[in-house]
């Protein structure tokens, strides 16, 4: 069974890969593409969609049934749900709106998100006593399905930038945009990273020192850059650190991270000597037919579908949840604080649109920043911050 | 209000920016302008606008205002994460002092974190103050709004007039005069949309959706609520907050409950994960984790007593037994208003501890003294003239700052005794300190001697002891917040002015959101009617639309 | 601007409720210091009641809750027996330093006023009768200790940091608590607060 369960995970990623460039076709034809004489690329594009889809859903259950608990249990499991709710609420908006430029944007950052979440431990494991409850997958599943249909508003707004920015005059706004582009290669930089040294098997042990004041050991699966406070590295011809950091920071996460921006800004800066502008302006032919009114709506509507359904899920479920587990509904834990501040960010976009009238750029700008947030409890507030919730 | 009188022959309440019933703009501003209408709350005066004269007047339009709303949304958003960037007090490592931990873990960057009170962000007063803000301006927003709101959209007419109509976003004009036939096509068209149609003297007013409009004060009397219920949590006797230790073996009066109810750990047991008794799938995770470390579940297995008779603090109670249960993480025993909550444990504490009175030289042993490390005996007699007395005893032995001899805590967490060992050689006793790994003898002649044989433990359990009579407010301010979001997002209101006069048939339509939506809608009514599709007049600023051709038909799915 | 102004005034109507505008304007001024103060009264209890901290459940002002313990040596000590004397009711334990600290003073207060009515009961929190033996006999106790094993009257009491001292007076209301350790001089006054009168 668990054997199934990964495979159809990679079938879904591959599906969804093989989905990519039949949106990109659907929107090269010039005619209209909707209605009756429904363009065949877009027909293919979001069928493969679909088939993948369910044959990642078909991992979700396939797993749930191997480890007897809903499959959103760690950092691993959750992102993978999280990328699965994101094709989710790209379909639906699908058949709304029929936008074939979504899918060509969405189904890539689904992608980058699982392969992001292949980089952490996948090993299905048991519950701990605090996770042993219903409320796991009501809480879990809702959030990510919340966060994703906010997620969706990123990506039409990137879209609208991505059109409307003019590349000709760089600015805060070129920058802005490119900032968002070279995050992208970032996080592609590290899923390279991290799976390269995998397949060599690339491992270094450190004896430490932690911030107790306690000895330790520290196994790095990337080359020392940094090393973790008074380490002394064990292992034959690894490469030793340049420099020992504090104990209060985690080596090898820092590591990790240096590695990812380093190899990222090498990455990009290569993109760019190649193609010789930037990547948003690679990008913008891409979306040349696109309407901004309609992408602007879609970005709209994405969060007001997702709002109450994030609220629900990752506050009030989770309020709940936690008075039943830790005594009280609200303790200002970091990622408590987080969801909090995800919601108070939505809330304040639809103040500022509903009533200031911030439609279109605006609009944009506040959906990127909305998507960081996320991306920031996910990642940050999950790795770094320890806390109740962090789960790596 | 003073009133302004329309010349339709309404009267509106001043202030009104378009009439109430004709839509006709009275307001100035409106009235001198070509641009589209403005139909925030549908003309409505916004009462907070209108008056300025007063401190009073002068607080509440402050709160009134969204712009400051969104603001102090965004500065609540903005002081939140920052107590993110440290651990917050309560999160510290208990022991931890708040005034030196931040510096000594994050140097000068936590000296600051400290000093500014961010290691309590969430209680400071300036926070709270934020949150209190919200709540009010919670209030008064809603207000202002809601009541000329309401009005508004129950006195509007079915006639609008046709300046309203033209500078509506949706708008068309059609050369035409419109048959019977078609017209009741429409209307019916209209009905099957499940609008409401309503008609005078050949005009239309179709409307769905109204009580979406409801759904934002809605969500805020959820929160409103849900805020009051927070606060409520101050009023005494709402709520309880405490800690229980329990060890096997012990019945605990239960904190916060007066002395009503008792609580006896029969047992606490632990599991904890192990390669061999689990799912195969679960091995390389359990490996991983490292073998038997990651815990599987624990639980105490509780009984729950209520104090029959009077209460009279300190004397041995009369109980009677109420339940039994396993207290879990996920699972806390409830009685009464009460929660037990199973949060914590220490495991193996030292509960008795064995020594034997050995005869130094020999190595013989005259006996086994079990010396209960919560309440031990002053005098052990092993028979035969020996004796073994506990002349002074510390649980939790250290050396403190003077060298003297003391204890940290009332916990055996190191036990240590000062015997004196009878024996008939010695009828008047040899004195020996013995505490963990360390004795030291009274004297170097000492004959006799006590080994430590072992020790028993016992399991203890942390419970958390919950009362919280604010959570059925909370709850309730959480499913109007729900119920008032989903109104307010997932339906819409729609109108849409139809006028057929003269010869020309005129359309407008209204949405607060989904503008796609509502072109659609006219799209499929007035299909085969002749009408012209009703052009967007909005401009995206800055931006091409394809949509501003006129006369195509603008269904919302255009690529 | 004051032509207008006029011409509007010219044409005053009474609205719905047969209100003229000076009624209106005050009406309007009652409401919303009404909603205001509301709010504003509502947050100031909220933010008195979490500053002033835990709401202990004996304070200032509590009676006393009754309550029955045994001495060291097994002397029935019960609170109600006390009434008439001003009670000076200690809480403490064997590794608490400021306990230790004020236990000689409390034992010298004692010499003078326990024939002026007060008595001390020095309540001591969970632990073994021989570390509190051990103790009295190295820090000269001479008033009585009451064993509080099972911590039911510690925690009617609602305790928190040791030492925490309650002055009863002779009709059996806490009139102090003091939480921290004293001075001998404190130890006095507050002696002397609860003495009966007349002693």
């Amino acid at each position: 069974m668990a054997a199934v369960s990964e495979n159809l995970l990679f079938a879904a990623f591959l599906l969804y890969l093989a989905a990519v460039p039949f949106f990109g076709g659907a929107i090269k034809g010039k005619k209209k593409v909707d209605g009756p004489r429904r363009n065949k690329a877009a027909l293919i594009g979001i069928t493969l969609t679909i088939i993948g889809f369910l044959s990642q859903f078909g991992y979700f259950i396939s797993r749930w049934m191997a480890s007897g608990h809903a499959p959103v249990s760690n950092l691993f499991e959750f992102t993978t749900a999280f990328g699965m709710m994101l094709v989710l609420a790209f379909i639906i908006l699908y058949f709304v709106y029929q936008v074939s430029v979504l899918g060509l944007f969405t189904l890539p950052i689904a992608l980058l998100i699982i392969a992001y979440a292949s980089m952490f431990p996948s090993d299905i494991s048991p519950l701990i006593p605090s996770l042993q409850s219903n409320w796991l997958y009501i809480h879990v599943t809702t959030a990510a399905l919340g966060q994703a249909i906010l997620a969706i508003s990123f990506v039409a707004g990137v879209i609208f930038l991505l059109k409307h920015v003019d590349q000709t005059k760089p600015g805060k706004k070129t920058f802005g945009l490119e900032l968002v582009m070279f995050m992208i290669v970032v996080t592609l930089a590290f899923i390279a990273v991290t799976s390269i040294f995998r397949m060599t098997g690339y491992e270094a042990k450190f004896n430490w020192v932690d911030k107790n004041k306690k000895e330790s050991v520290m196994v790095y699966e990337l080359p020392a850059l940094v090393g973790p406070h008074k380490g002394e590295l064990v292992t034959q011809d690894r490469l030793e650190p340049f420099v020992d950091l504090p104990p209060v920071f985690s080596g090898r996460k820092v590591n990790t991270v240096l590695w990812s921006f380093g190899t990222g800004l090498i990455l990009y800066g290569l993109i760019r000597l190649i193609i010789r502008k930037r990547l948003s302006a690679l990008l913008q032919p891409l979306v040349k037919q696109v309407n901004l009114d309609l992408v602007d709506e879609i970005g709209y509507r994405a969060v007001s579908i997702g709002f109450p359904v994030f609220a629900l899920g990752g506050l009030i479920f989770a309020m709940i949840w936690a008075q039943i587990a830790w005594t009280r509904f609200w303790g200002w834990d970091p990622k408590e604080v987080w969801a909090l501040i995800t919601f108070l960010f939505y809330a304040a976009y639809l103040h500022l649109r509903l009533s200031r009238g911030w439609h279109g750029e605006k609009s944009a700008w506040l959906a990127v920043i909305g998507f960081a947030i996320i991306m920031f409890n996910l990642i940050f507030v999950n790795l770094v911050i320890a806390g109740l919730h962090s789960y790596a | 209000m003073k009133e302004v009188k329309c010349e339709c022959g309404h009267i509106n309440p001043i202030g009104t920016v378009l009439c109430e019933s004709c839509g006709n703009p009275i307001a100035a501003k409106e009235k001198n302008s070509s641009k589209l209408l403005d139909m925030r709350y549908d003309g409505s005066a916004r009462r907070s606008q209108t008056y300025n004269k007063t401190i009073v007047d002068k607080v509440w339009n402050f709160f009134s205002s969204v712009k400051v709303g969104v603001w102090l949304i965004v500065i609540t958003l903005l002081a939140s994460s920052l107590g993110t960037i440290f651990p917050q007090e309560r999160f510290i490592p208990p022991g931890a002092s708040a005034s030196t931990y931040y510096e000594e873990q994050y140097g000068s960057f936590g000296k600051l974190y400290y000093t500014l009170g961010f290691h309590d962000l969430y209680n400071s007063w300036w926070f709270l103050a934020l949150v209190a803000s919200i709540g009010i301006s919670l209030v008064i927003c809603s207000l202002d709004r809601v009541i000329p709101l309401y009005r508004a959209l129950k006195n509007q007419g079915v006639i609008k007039k046709e300046g309203f109509m033209r500078r509506q976003r949706l708008f068309s004009e059609t050369d035409k005069t419109l048959d019977q036939h078609t017209y009741e096509g429409i209307k019916k068209a209209m009905k099957q949309k499940r609008y409401r149609v309503r008609e005078e003297n050949g005009h239309i007013l179709a409307e769905k959706g109204r009580f979406s409009r409801w759904g934002p004060y809605v969500n805020h009397i959820g929160l409103i609520i849900f805020l009051i219920g927070s606060m409520l949590r101050f009023v005494p006797g709402m709520y309880v907050d405490e800690t229980l230790w329990v060890r096997e073996g012990e019945t605990a009066p239960i904190p916060g409950t007066d002395g009503q109810y008792f609580l006896k750990n029969n047992a606490f047991s632990i599991d904890r994960y192990e390669t061999g008794n689990e799912k195969e799938v679960f091995e390389n995770a359990i490996e991983r984790a490292g073998d038997g470390q990651v815990v599987k579940s624990y639980k105490t297995d509780a009984t729950l007593y209520k104090r029959e008779g009077e209460v009279v603090f300190g004397e041995k109670p009369k109980l009677k037994q109420v339940s039994e249960h396993d207290i879990k993480v996920n699972e806390p025993l409830k009685f009464d208003q009460f929660s037990l909550y199973q949060v914590d444990f220490k495991q193996n504490e030292l509960d008795q501890m064995v020594f034997q009175l050995i005869r130094k030289d020999t190595e013989k042993s005259f006996g086994t003294v079990k010396i209960n490390l919560l309440e031990p005996k002053s005098e052990y007699d092993l028979g035969s003239g020996y004796k073994v007395k506990v002349m002074s005893y510390l649980p939790d032995f250290y050396f403190d700052d003077d060298g003297t001899p003391s204890t940290k805590t009332r916990n055996p967490n190191n036990p240590a005794f000062v015997f004196e060992m009878v024996s008939p050689e010695k009828p008047k006793g040899e004195k020996s300190f013995v505490a963990i790994q360390e004795t030291v003898e009274g004297s170097d002649n000492n004959l006799y001697k006590m080994k430590f044989d072992r020790v028993e433990t016992k399991n203890v359990t942390g419970l958390t002891v919950r009362k919280d009579l604010t959570l059925g407010v909370l709850i309730v301010g959480g499913i109007i917040f729900m119920i008032g979001v989903v109104q307010g997002m997932y339906w819409q209101h729609r109108r849409i002015w139809l006028s057929a006069k003269d010869g020309k048939v005129f359309v407008a339509g209204h949405t607060n959101k989904n503008w796609f939506g509502l072109k659609s809608d006219l799209g499929v009514l007035l299909s085969d009617s002749g009408i012209k599709q009703p052009v967007d007049q909005k401009e995206l600023p800055d931006t091409t639309s394809i949509s501003k051709s006129k006369g195509e038909g603008l269904d919302g799915s255009s690529q | 601007m004051k032509k207008h102004q006029k011409k509007e005034n010219a044409i005053i109507y009474l609205n719905v409720y047969g209100e003229g505008v000076l009624q209106m304007k005050k009406r309007r001024f009652f409401i919303r210091t009404g909603i205001l103060l509301v709010m504003l009264a509502a947050l100031c209890y909220t933010m008195y009641n979490s500053v002033f901290a835990k709401q202990d459940r004996v304070k200032e002002g509590s009676i006393a809750p009754n309550f029955v313990l045994q001495s060291v040596d097994g002397e029935r000590i019960e609170l109600k027996d006390l009434k008439g004397k001003g009670v000076f009711l200690n809480f403490w334990g064997t590794w608490c330093g400021p306990c230790k600290q004020e236990f000689p003073y409390m034992a010298n207060q004692y010499e003078v006023f326990k024939d002026r009515g007060v008595e001390i009961v020095a309540v001591n929190v969970a632990e073994s009768k021989i570390a509190v033996k051990n103790f009295m006999e190295s820090y000269g106790v001479n008033f009585p200790i009451a064993m509080d094993k099972d911590r039911q009257v510690t925690e009617a009491y609602d305790i928190t940091p040791l030492p925490t001292t309650f002055l009863v007076n002779p009709e059996g209301k806490v009139i102090k608590v003091i939480k921290g350790t004293m001075t001998e001089r404190q130890i006095y006054d507050y002696m002397n607060l609860i003495k009966p009168k007349g002693s």
